[in-house]
């Protein structure tokens, strides 16, 4: 794999992070990140949508008019999106229910538009496929790090599991209940962008 | 006195420009200004006249005005809890006010310790001076919290204040909302079961030990949202002396309204807070009320509270006498100040009545009034300039 290539995957995780540096994709970061589980299982659901949706519109690039682009793309995410939903609701109905209306609502996830419009439009399907996945798993990673912060304090648990002894409880500690309100995910997601541009020198702005 | 300026001299080479605590020079500047001024002389350009009263001194006078609302809670605290397990009359008042002191004094001492060691942390990485408005915020958090709070919940509270409060937004001065009144939202959301109830106002009425049976520690206001019928009942347990001078259960500071007002009386003598501020809140929570009265029904008897008990009760007079007036969240604008401290009583009492799940808006209205600040001062500000480009066109 060429230099160019692995920065489409190795950018997207750190100085171009979806999440953190473009600020896109927040409304389902504050909405499924109560929970580590639904945050695993939307990071992967975007990951497949993003990245066979990049390689579709790279493929039918130059038959694509310009004016109706934009509702091509919607069609093809639709359609995947769909298809996400539909083995969700298969094979991990639970999940499914605690996602409700969010898998839908990967049609409008900004990233994904924004990653089709910016880059598949103009580039070839290999670079494509590496670029959707290196956004998504950009997004996946922020997502899964705030879902195990918010769990973490908000519920005591990780995945589920209770990782937090009883005796602390017996001791007088109590679970955080703003960490499962939303505005905590915005705050952790503020924090981390805080800790990522203090460390990175060149998003350091004049 | 003189031992200890020399003594500070001694110790300065210590922390100037190449020193062995170069770091800390912010911190040791910190203590010498708590009774020194610093020997810096005005600069060749720029502003020559300087006034004594800094920072410093600024917030030196506010932690005073809180003394009087401080010590009442004191004694407060040990006349409540002396009166849950039924020995009101037979305790002296000094055993009162010991016992309160020892309930009070950990909180101002976590409250501070865990403040001040945030700053002092951002001061030593971020290398800016340290500023001095924790000072106040360190006080005013236990004054607003409920008596039995868990100490570790307060000191994660006070560094979640210093730090999403001040710190990200360049520290003091530069905060968009009361880092204090931060420190208690972030308490009431993330820890409700320690902040609202009728178990936590009054020590130790948690553990139950030796309590009165039957005796309620709920709050005026509680009792005043849960009434049926009509109030009559809550007006024989409560009189508007009661509440003027504060010897209900609530938050450590709060209840006394004449403790309040001669903090507040300090405040505008020296002029350091807004009287228009204060007023305007006043009126605003008077007028608020009195709509509610108006609307009051069989149905709904928490409206019928008279306005006059309204700002006597919960904690109204001090958000609009410390909190309201905090310079750097309120209104900048003369004219914005009226409308900023209006809104906050009238949210205040709207938010209390109308929302059944806070039994106390006042803390809710003056977060969302910070927030609004500095929009109201925009539109202010916008306004006058038109006034006055339409001065210029007639005159043209």
């Amino acid at each position: 794999m060429s230099t160019k290539n692995l920065k489409l995957i190795t950018n997207p995780l750190n100085i171009d992070n979806p999440i953190t540096i473009q600020v896109l994709g927040i409304c389902s970061a504050l909405a499924v990140t109560v929970k580590l589980e639904p945050a695993v299982v939307m990071s992967i659901s975007v990951l497949f949508v993003m990245a066979f949706a990049n390689v579709i519109i790279s493929l039918l690039r130059n038959t694509i008019p310009s004016r109706i682009r934009i509702i091509v793309q919607l069609v093809i995410i639709a359609s995947l999106v769909i298809l996400v939903d539909q083995v969700l609701k298969a094979f991990a109905y639970d999940v499914s229910k605690q996602l409700s209306v969010f898998v839908g609502l990967i049609i409008t996830n900004c990233i994904i538009m924004g990653r089709l419009e910016a880059f598949a439009l103009g580039n070839k399907p290999w670079p494509s496929f590496l670029d959707g996945v290196g956004n998504s798993a950009g997004y996946g990673m922020i997502l899964i790090l705030v879902a195990f912060i918010r769990e973490l304090f908000g519920s005591g648990s990780v995945w589920g599991f209770q990782v937090i002894p009883e005796g602390f409880y017996e001791f007088g500690y109590a679970n955080n209940g703003l960490m499962i309100l939303p505005p905590m995910a915005l705050i952790v997601v503020g924090i981390v962008i805080w800790v990522q541009r203090a460390r990175t020198r060149e998003l350091i702005e004049a | 006195m003189k031992a200890l300026r020399n003594y500070l001299d001694k110790i300065k080479p210590n922390y100037k420009k190449g020193g062995k605590y170069e770091k800390w020079l912010p911190v040791f500047e910190s203590f010498e200004t708590f009774l020194y001024v610093l020997g810096d002389t005005t600069p060749k350009k720029g502003a020559h006249i300087r006034d004594a009263m800094d920072l410093k001194r600024t917030m030196s006078i506010v932690v005073i005005a809180l003394l009087p609302a401080l010590l009442f809670g004191m004694w407060n605290i040990g006349y409540q809890h002396f009166l849950s397990i039924g020995q009101g009359q037979e305790v002296s008042f000094w055993a009162q006010f010991g016992h309160g002191f020892i309930q009070v004094l950990p909180l101002i001492l976590v409250s501070y310790i865990a403040g001040l060691g945030t700053e002092f942390l951002f001061v030593y990485i971020k290398g800016h001076e340290i500023e001095e408005g924790f000072l106040v915020s360190g006080m005013l958090i236990p004054l607003i919290v409920p008596i039995d709070v868990p100490l570790w919940m307060l000191a994660l509270a006070n560094i979640f204040a210093v730090i999403l409060g001040k710190e990200v937004f360049g520290g003091t001065g530069m905060n968009i909302v009361n880092p204090a009144l931060l420190a208690r939202a972030f308490l009431f959301f993330a820890y409700p079961a320690k902040m609202s109830g009728d178990k936590i106002w009054i020590s130790g009425l948690e553990s139950g030990e030796g309590v009165v049976d039957g005796f309620s520690g709920a709050t005026p206001l509680a009792e005043a949202a849960a009434a049926e019928g009509n109030l009559d009942l809550f007006h024989a347990k409560y009189t508007i002396s009661d509440m003027f001078l504060g010897t209900l259960p609530g938050s450590v500071g709060e209840t006394s309204v004449l403790a309040i007002l001669i903090g507040a009386f300090i405040l505008l003598l020296t002029g350091i807070a807004s009287w228009k501020i204060m007023l305007s809140v006043f009126v605003g929570g008077v007028s608020m009320g009195l709509i509610l009265n108006g609307f009051a029904s069989e149905t709904n008897v928490y409206m019928s509270l008279p306005f006059y008990e309204h700002i006597l009760l919960g904690g109204f007079a001090f958000g609009a006498v410390f909190m309201a007036t905090d310079p750097v969240t309120a209104s900048q604008t003369e004219k914005g100040k009226w409308i900023y401290g209006f809104l906050v009583g009238f949210i205040a009492i709207l938010v209390r009545v109308v929302n059944p799940a806070y039994p106390e808006g006042v803390m809710l209205a003056i977060l969302l009034m910070n927030v609004f600040a500095p929009l109201i001062d925009h539109y202010i500000i916008r306004a006058n300039v038109k006034k006055r480009l339409k001065r210029i066109k007639v005159k043209a």
